[in-house]
């Protein structure tokens, strides 16, 4: 064998990391804020793609008995429309956005578990690509409810309910990952100085929809793994003629379901009660209540599922308990509609379409808690229920509720993001295509309910006014998309030529507006002590007394600690 | 006038008028309406007044309020009232929208005698314990109905029909309602709510209508690719006609029944009964 050599002793330096540069910069990154932007960019394309396919059934159904789609493919596109809006967009979009400013609000300079963060989003996109992909096969056409038997093998074969299943999995897992981060990072990553009373009420938010994906999350992913075994392995649990039992899916996906409504809503909760003391300059009223409401609500939120299935062969004892803790569940919910309101009271508010979308938030929100005190009257969802009354109903609480905080949230913060500020013009004239473009299409779908057209049909007769009410439904859903693609526009033209905003364009309360923007890779030079809920103020007063004679009002005042910190 | 209103008011609730419980849904479903459009207007309101009256000026300087106790637990409390009083008017109708009443003395006198196969706890019966029973039976994508008054004391034979249900007015029908692949939902609005038909499970609802007429409604839980085409119609006729309409059914499915056998047993002579596995 060869000798032994004896090592000679060598100078080695390992050469410096190169930085990424390029998309693999991207691919390869763990930074928080590049993590949120992807969440951000891919569940907006997703939110694009749910947008399509909800235009293309109102075209459907713009006209009685109409033959533009197959009924397979109808119902395919409802199916595609909620599973995305649902596990593509509205969660994932919150996710992104936490990912972006969770750690900024903080103080912190990343999260907790980087690398983890950045599993978290490729699962979300395996997920995504995957169940999209079924479109050039056979998509699931169960509904995104999938209630069994009907999505088991023998009355759905096609490989898009396994598609639809494996979504559920990935994007499950991706916000369960997502969701300890969030916990580990807030708990653990406070600047010094922020106690749990001096949290952003996003913050908050985040914090509660942490815990209801944790607890939430891992009971579909259970109902669908049964449901995935039903189909392939040979088990019964959701079959009837074996000793299954369809009602236990009903059960487990609204046990999951309802929680997901509050995991879809409370984010935008915490966005409007970061964005209208902003732009009232007024602190928000009743900080306590809101973040007890915040809780209160997620609690209440994991008794309500039954209400979902009022019409279903369910004991009475549960329809009246199920009504009562749907009824409680209002009370915290009202209570914040009135905080909103009372922080605008009394303020000077300046209308910027941050502003804008969270008032429309606040009108359009309160539509839909109303409507949903009607069905959670179980007698009287005996008659709305599965009507297009649910549909409207959902959908002002989860676009006018979600989907308006996602959009106030993109003007407020795009500024911070970028570096540049959004068109005011545009962004006033996206709001109010999609307000009025939202109330034409939903508000008479409450009407096309109680006069007894069901959901998830591909036609109807023109029974009554059912055309026309379809057709004003159906010309809003475009004034609607009209209005989502004029901030499509606003984006894409900002990110070159918007005016350059600086670290702090709306003179902003929390601490994200202290650093420059867009925010350097370690967010902080220097981490500020926090003394209030609204750290942003004290920093400001400070650099004005410190700077006695400075113009303090003017909207261009720079924090002193920032304008070290952007090198 | 009065025609305005009443169009105006169909317009904002629910369609009822052919059964006592659709009605009673309807007036409960009014007074959760006015209890809903004070609240709209008045939150609504403050949040628009609030818009208008407080938008920055010149000069004005916002008021820095962080909360008031009293009023916070105040409209806390209030919202709560509200609630309550809901349930509470929600509760004293239950009854009349769950419970059937017997039958009115026009109605089919036969009701109830003998007709119901199987009692269940969760069935409402009328106080007389006298109700026609009618099976309701959901598949893809039609549904049957299987009426009482069995041929064989086995219950098999009994009459039924599809998509087209007959019932006598003014007279008391409980329905059964099952499923035989996936879930449906039977609904016809203006005979009250809709409950799904669940396989492997029972589901009961009931209806009495007063006047003879036709009622239409469909499935209402996605059940598949037909699912917008599984209709349902109620004709209610005067129990006479019932009557007629029932011994006719029964009559008619035994002699399709026995010419099947004829034919069938036609069919064996020619090919040889039983040579099936050995051709």
């Amino acid at each position: 064998m060869a000798t032994y050599v004896a090592p000679i002793p060598q100078v080695s330096a390992s050469r410096a990391q190169r930085q990424a540069s390029g998309w693999t910069s991207w691919i390869t990154t763990t930074d928080h804020k590049r993590i949120g932007i992807m969440y951000m960019v891919t569940t907006f394309v997703f939110f694009c793609l749910g947008g399509v396919e909800a235009l293309m059934m109102r075209l459907q159904l713009g006209a009685p008995n109409n033959t533009l789609v197959t009924p397979a493919v109808y119902n395919q596109l409802f199916t595609m429309h909620g599973t995305t809006m649902v596990f593509l967009f509205v969660v994932p979009m919150f996710a992104g956005l936490a990912n972006y400013f969770l750690p900024l609000m903080i103080g912190a300079r990343d999260m907790a578990f980087p690398r983890l963060n950045a599993l978290s989003f490729w699962l979300l996109l395996a997920g995504g690509v995957v169940f999209y992909a079924s479109i050039f096969f056979n998509p699931p056409e169960a509904g995104w409810t999938s209630y069994a038997p009907l999505s088991n093998a023998n009355f759905s074969p096609s490989g898009g309910q396994d598609a639809w299943i494996y979504l559920i999995h990935l994007t499950g897992l991706s916000s369960i990952l997502g969701a300890i981060n969030f916990y580990a990072t807030i708990a653990n990553m406070r600047a010094r100085g922020m106690s749990w009373g001096r949290l952003p009420l996003f913050i908050w938010a985040i914090l509660t929809y942490s815990v209801l994906i944790i607890f939430a999350m891992p009971v579909i992913a259970a109902a669908v793994t049964l449901l995935l075994t039903d189909r392939h392995f040979g088990t019964h649990f959701y079959d009837p003629a074996n000793g299954g039992s369809p009602l236990l899916w009903q059960n487990l996906f609204w046990f999951f379901g309802h929680p997901e409504v509050y995991i879809m809503v409370l984010p935008g909760f915490g966005i409007v009660s970061e964005i209208l003391p902003v732009f009232a300059r007024k602190p928000i009223f009743g900080y306590k209540a809101i973040a007890a409401a915040t809780v209160a609500i997620a609690f209440l939120g994991f008794l309500t599922w039954a209400h979902h299935m009022f019409t279903a062969p369910i004991p009475e004892a549960i329809l009246v308990f199920v009504m009562l803790s749907s009824y409680f569940i209002a009370v915290p919910t009202g209570v914040k509609i009135l905080n909103w309101i009372a922080t605008l009271w009394r303020g000077t508010i300046e209308f910027k379409t941050p502003l804008l979308f969270c008032a429309g938030f606040i009108a359009l929100f309160l539509i839909g808690g109303i409507s949903g005190v009607f069905l959670a009257t179980f007698p009287v969802d005996w008659q709305l229920n599965e009507t297009y009354f649910v549909v409207a109903h959902l959908h002002f609480v989860l676009m006018g509720g979600s989907v308006f905080t996602i959009f106030a949230a993109i003007y407020y913060w795009f500024p911070k993001m970028t570096g540049r500020m959004l068109s005011e013009g545009l962004g006033r004239l996206s709001f109010v295509l999609m307000f009025v473009g939202f109330l034409t299409t939903f508000l008479i779908q409450h009407v096309i309910g109680l006069d007894g057209m069901p959901r998830r049909i591909y036609e109807y007769d023109n029974v009554g006014n059912l055309h026309l009410y379809n057709l004003i439904s159906t010309v809003g859903s475009f004034i609607l998309g009209l209005g989502v693609l004029v901030t499509i526009v606003n984006v894409a033209r900002s990110v070159k030529v918007g005016v350059v905003a600086g670290p702090d364009p709306w003179k902003g309360n929390t601490l994200e507006w202290f650093t420059p923007s867009p925010p350097p890779q370690n967010n902080f030079d220097v981490i500020p002590v926090v003394r209030s809920a609204e750290p942003m103020k004290d920093i400001r007063r400070e650099v004005q007394r410190r700077t006695t004679g400075a113009d303090a009002t003017g909207t261009a005042t720079v924090p002193s600690g920032a304008t070290q910190v952007g090198v | 006038m009065g025609h305005l209103l009443s169009t105006t008011l169909a317009f904002f609730t629910p369609l009822s008028g052919g059964s006592p419980n659709a009605n009673e849904i309807d007036s409960l479903y009014k007074i959760v309406l006015v209890v809903a459009l004070v609240v709209f207007v008045a939150v609504e309101g403050a949040l628009v007044y609030a818009l208008v009256r407080f938008r920055k000026r010149r000069g004005a300087v916002p008021a820095q309020i962080r909360g008031n106790t009293r009023l916070e637990v105040g409209w806390t409390v209030g919202a709560a009232v509200i609630l309550i009083a809901l349930a509470v008017i929600t509760f004293v109708k239950l009854p009349a929208i769950q419970n059937p009443p017997n039958s009115g003395p026009n109605g089919d006198q036969l009701a109830g005698s003998g007709r119901v196969l199987y009692a269940s706890s969760e069935r409402k019966l009328p106080p007389n314990g006298k109700a026609l029973n009618i099976t309701v039976i959901g598949r893809q994508f039609i549904w049957q109905y299987v009426y009482p008054g069995a041929n064989e004391p086995d219950g098999l034979g009994a009459p039924y029909s599809y998509e087209a249900m007959v019932v006598p007015t003014n007279t008391t029908v409980t329905l059964d309602i099952v499923a035989s692949d996936v879930v449906h939902s039977w609904w016809i609005p203006e005979l009250g709510g809709k409950f799904q038909a669940v396989p492997g499970y029972h589901n009961y609802t009931w209806f009495k209508i007063p006047k003879p007429g036709i009622y239409r409604g469909q499935c209402a839980v996605l059940c598949g690719r037909g699912h917008a085409r599984m209709l349902a119609t109620v004709r209610a006729v005067p129990p006479a006609q019932f009557d007629e309409w029932l011994a006719k059914q029964k009559r008619e499915i035994s002699e399709a029944n026995a010419a099947a056998q004829a034919a069938r047993a036609k069919l064996n002579g020619q090919t040889g009964a039983g040579q099936v596995e050995n051709p």
